[in-house]
């Protein structure tokens, strides 16, 4: 307590100048000293924690949006306001309501009122630049009206375009047009019936070649690649252990498996290890049977959180509990690894040592789908009991010779250092961005080689202002908040492309300084030196 | 718990006091000891009776109730949970598929699926992608595609809301809902998911989902993540629907409180992909208002077959669009591209562009499936006479397939895509199976591309037979319809006998 008192009086010596908001930050740092709460080690997950005048700020912010919609809501029942929502048709106004009222309520006083930060309509690639269709609303964001007009070449923050296969080179598409031009685009029939077509063996050969496992199988879409294929794999008498903030797809896939379903602390490796622990021990649910199987399942990059996945450990464990792991790198593979093959080329590990291997193409290489890969003995149980095998159309014709170009690519195979080109450049681009976001004063989150990048923004009233200014420096950039994350953690999510130049992210990074002081966002309190650093190049070789 | 045994404690010290001076009072005058006592017991307040009564028997029940539990905590020790966890042995992660397994093979097919087909090596006449329409192979689909190539490439890189609407996709939206004639339509990037995302994004826990048994897998998916209660109705039979909906009613008139916030859907195919029959939509429609139930439907087999224009079992019946509360189908089959939509009122469709999970979570179309799905748009608009000449050649191979020997032809007259059945099964699915992927065979060998329906024989709800499927398009001849059942003719009597 005294080493509390006295830091407060340091405080109060060095800074009194400073404002009240920076002062209560200070007492804040010393508290988390106290707590033993040290900065990150190199390449572990940074999550800062928010002062706390912030976290009560933003449930005002909450409150007080709530009350004025409670207000709003008020003033259109007497009929004070038009309600501009879609209505119930007269005829079926006695029916029981289609939409319960909070989740209207929600849309209606709250997301309305920044919706026009999202599905924002874009008319060219989604490339490093892209070009915005510029919308107005006469009715405070009810509905929009496409001006006609376009905003231009605004620098893409948002897509998942991390390799930059996202591109409309004629030379590099030559494949895919000849593809389009003898196949057409779509197949009309399942694989299991009709839809095997050649290239899909051909691709499949290749996924499995790239990522240095025996077997793999590719699907038409990365969501059903997860909720169509774990039901195979797991069911009634089996548990999943998965990370608490595992994709949609995930969840869906264990939920419709019909497994038992247990949630571990997201990358917490005492939380999953106590979690297989106890569940060995205890069995089943009431019957106490032993379990079937237990299957751990984590995402490789967390997509919001930019947090890279403990492989590590979690094999350790895996071992040490005869589990098995389901390792989703929708957003690592192509992304991190010197060579481009996700995490497990990070981490140094074996990808056979991990059961199954998913992915999807729609990230980094610019295509749609996904696959699963790993032993022949899986994948010929998915080719036989796959639901998407047997029910959905096989993948278009186009869409496989788009990845099979863009993997060709990354490997070399097609003659050129193109591909290893850009994973480097990638690589260099995410560590740039981070660092200079992190002397900025912003809160960053996640791992320094993660292209997913989270700025955190904290409150809603911010979200809909940090965007809209960033469009205005043509800027695109994605924001999210509640319910996509956690009450209390809106943010705005950057994916570093390894089409972006050093040119564009400079642009981008001083609109970020400046802004970051206007809408005060830069919560930080690692700022630990105002000295500007000097980038060069050199500071990013990356084969140490 | 504390709190408890203090409280008792006070109230047992009360007792104790007057049961003191009671005696006392005994000790004075032994002879008056019986008459103040029942004296007291009149003048007492009733509520000091109750409560002596209420401790009386607390005291009672402390006295026989056990203060110890029977059962010993049986906590593991770090040992004993060691060798529990050395002692466990999982399952494998899968089973080892034989090496035949039916569905290990797959058919190869090199080159495009289009008309002319070449499966395993063979050269065919297509009997067995959903192309119905021949859209596949159009030169106007494939150069529009091309063109939507080279100005977009082909990943979209990201979900609709973030960056990954292009203008193709608000104009193929607008244009599904201007060809089905409704408010609104929501574009899917995968057809399976169109209709498993639609159902959960309105049926929640606690709602009720009435169902024909011949649904779809991914109708029965969409069921399944809703977690509603789902009731399944027999096949096409409006009377066993309208019993569930009776008894349902019954049952709101026990909880109307209960009834009123019970949402009710019924979901059904327009063309039955297991079945090959069609839905009788204007029976469902007065039941919906009867029984104020709305109706979800499944058009993937009918969008761009049924109907004079194309646009389903709603024009085939001339049922009023707007009183279908959803219309789902996929752009896989007819439109031969890929993905799915949805259409119906912007009341209802909106609320999927936050709710529906394929639609959220998923990347969205690449915008050149989305431009061959327009063009394919473009040319049903422009040559209606496409429906009616699919139908005419449907009528001719549903006539020209009766009386296979040995095969019964399952399906309306106006279905793309029949069903033949074994007449006899052998009493095993996996020998029918088998009987039927030869008479497949015989006819690849003939140049008749044939393919067996797959299913997931644990998964179905209720498990179709097996079948061969044999698909219409508009590419083929009168002659090479003829000789797909002359082929399947010979076949059955050679290998049925």
């Amino acid at each position: 307590m005294s080493l509390l008192l006295q830091t407060y009086e340091i405080q109060c010596k060095n800074h009194t100048c400073y404002g009240r908001q920076k002062y209560l930050a200070k007492i804040q740092v010393n508290f988390h000293l106290l707590r033993n709460k040290t900065r990150p080690h190199e390449g572990e997950d940074s999550f800062e924690e928010a002062p706390m005048y912030v976290a009560v700020l933003t449930y005002m912010n909450y409150g007080i949006v709530i009350l004025f919609g409670y207000f709003r809501d008020f003033l259109r029942a007497v009929g004070l306001e038009k309600c501009h929502q879609a209505q119930e048709r007269e005829e079926q106004r006695n029916f029981v309501p289609l939409y319960q009222d909070f989740e209207n309520f929600y849309k209606r006083n709250l997301y309305t009122r920044v919706r026009d930060n999202w599905n924002r309509p874009i008319c060219s690639f989604p490339g490093p630049f892209f070009d915005i269709m510029e919308r107005v609303s006469d009715d405070y964001n009810w509905t929009f009206r496409l001006t006609g007009r376009t905003i231009e070449n605004v620098i893409n923050m948002g897509s998942y375009n991390y390799l930059g296969f996202a591109e409309n080179n004629v030379d590099f598409l030559k494949t895919v047009a000849e593809e389009t031009r003898q196949y057409g685009v779509g197949v009309c029939s399942t694989r299991q019936e009709l839809g095997n077509l050649s290239i899909h063996e051909k691709l499949e050969r290749l996924v499995a070649e790239f990522l240095g496992v025996e077997s793999a199988m590719a699907f038409g879409m990365g969501f059903a690649t997860n909720s169509m294929n774990i039901p195979a794999l797991v069911g009634k008498g089996c548990l999943i252990l998965s990370d608490e903030l595992n994709h949609t797809s995930l969840i869906l896939g264990a939920r419709l498996s019909g497994a038992t379903i247990r949630v571990f602390k997201h990358n917490n490796m005492q939380s999953l290890e106590k979690m297989l622990k106890e569940s060995i021990c205890s069995g089943q649910p009431r019957t106490h049977r032993a379990w079937k199987k237990i299957l751990i399942m984590v995402e490789g990059i967390h997509s919001m959180e930019g947090s890279l996945v403990r492989l590590p450990e979690i094999l350790a464990l895996k071992k040490k509990y005869k589990a098995y792991l389901y390792l989703d790198e929708a957003h690592s593979i192509g992304a991190v690894g010197p060579t481009g093959r996700g995490v497990t080329e990070h981490f140094g590990v074996d990808p056979n040592e991990v059961d199954v291997l998913m992915g999807t193409f729609t990230k980094s290489f610019g295509a749609a789908g996904g696959y699963i890969a790993g032993k022949k003995e899986l994948v010929d149980y998915l080719r036989s009991h796959s639901h998407s095998a047997v029910y959905a159309t096989a993948m278009s014709p186009p869409v496989v010779e788009q990845i099979i170009r863009a993997i060709k690519c990354i490997m070399g195979v097609d003659g050129t250092t193109e591909g290893q080109r850009r994973v480097r450049q990638l690589a260099e681009n995410t560590r740039y961005l981070r660092s200079r976001l992190k002397k900025m004063g912003f809160i960053i989150y996640g791992n320094q080689d993660s292209p997913v990048v989270p700025l955190l923004l904290y409150l809603p009233g911010k979200v809909g202002a940090f965007s809209r200014a960033m469009l205005k420096r043509k800027i695109g950039i994605v924001v999210v908040g509640f319910p996509a994350t956690p009450i209390t953690e809106a943010r705005a999510r950057f994916c570093v492309s390894a089409a972006h130049t050093r040119e564009m992210l400079d642009k981008v990074l001083q609109s970020l300084d400046e802004l970051g002081d206007d809408i005060k966002v830069k919560f930080s309190r690692h700022r630990s030196s105002y000295r500007p650093e000097l980038y060069d190049e050199t500071d990013f070789e990356l084969d140490s | 718990m504390l709190k408890t045994v203090v409280l008792h404690n006070v109230l047992m010290e009360t007792v104790i006091r007057r049961r003191r001076s009671d005696s006392v009072k005994m000790a004075a005058g032994q002879q008056w000891v019986l008459v103040e006592m029942v004296q007291a017991f009149y003048e007492a307040p009733a509520y000091h009776l109750i409560l002596e009564g209420i401790l009386i028997l607390w005291i009672i029940r402390l006295l026989f109730s056990k203060t110890y539990k029977l059962q010993e905590r049986s906590d593991l020790t770090e040992k004993e949970k060691e060798e529990l966890i050395e002692e466990w042995q999982p399952e494998p992660l899968v089973p080892l598929v034989p090496k035949d397994h039916p569905s290990l093979n797959y058919d190869v097919v090199t080159g495009p699926p289009s008309h002319r087909i070449i499966v395993n090596g063979k050269e065919c006449i297509n009997f067995a992608s959903f192309n119905f329409l021949g859209l596949l192979d159009s030169e106007r689909v494939k150069l529009k595609a091309l063109s939507s190539l080279k100005k977009y490439g082909v990943g979209t890189c990201g979900p609709r809301g973030f960056y990954g609407t292009f203008d193709v996709h608000l104009e193929l939206e607008e244009r599904l809902a201007k060809f089905m004639r409704t408010e609104e339509a929501i574009i899917y990037s995968y057809g399976f998911a169109t209709i498993a995302s639609a159902i959960p994004a309105y049926s929640k826990r606690g709602d009720i989902v009435f169902v024909d048994e011949a649904a779809c897998f991914s109708i029965q998916k969409g069921l399944q993540a809703s977690r509603s209660f789902v009731k399944y109705f027999k096949h096409n039979d409006m009377e066993d629907l309208e019993r569930l909906l009776k008894e349902q009613e019954i049952e709101d008139q026990k909880n109307p409180r209960k009834a009123r916030v019970i949402r009710r859907f019924i979901v059904v195919e327009g063309l039955y992909i297991n079945a090959a029959d069609i839905c009788p939509l204007p029976e469902l429609v007065k039941l919906k208002y009867k029984y104020k139930v709305r109706i979800f439907l499944e058009e993937s087999m009918s969008f761009g077959v049924l109907g004079e224009y194309g646009r389903g079992v709603t024009e085939h019946f001339g049922v009023n669009i707007d009183d279908i509360d959803l219309i789902s189908a996929n752009m896989e089959n007819a439109l031969a591209s890929i993905g799915g939509f949805c259409c119906g009122r912007s009341f209802v469709i909106d609320h999927q562009r936050l709710s529906g999970q394929g639609y959220c979570f998923s990347a969205s179309l690449p915008p050149m499936l989305a431009s061959a799905a327009i063009e394919a748009l473009n040319i049903m608009e422009e040559d209606p006479g496409i429906f009616r000449v699919l139908q005419d050649k449907c009528k001719h191979m549903h006539k020209a397939l009766q009386g296979t020997p040995g095969l019964k032809t399952v399906g309306e007259p106006l279905t793309p895509a029949l069903h033949l059945l074994l007449e006899n099964s052998t009493g095993s699915r996996t020998n029918d199976l088998k009987l039927l992927r030869a008479i497949v065979d015989y006819s690849l060998d003939r140049q008749i591309a044939l393919t067996l329906a797959r299913y997931l024989d644990k998964e179905e709800r209720f498990l179709p037979p097996p079948s061969i499927r044999v698909v219409v398009t508009v590419e083929q001849t009168q002659e090479e319809m003829e000789k797909a059942a002359q082929c399947i003719r010979e076949a059955a009597v050679k290998i049925l006998k």
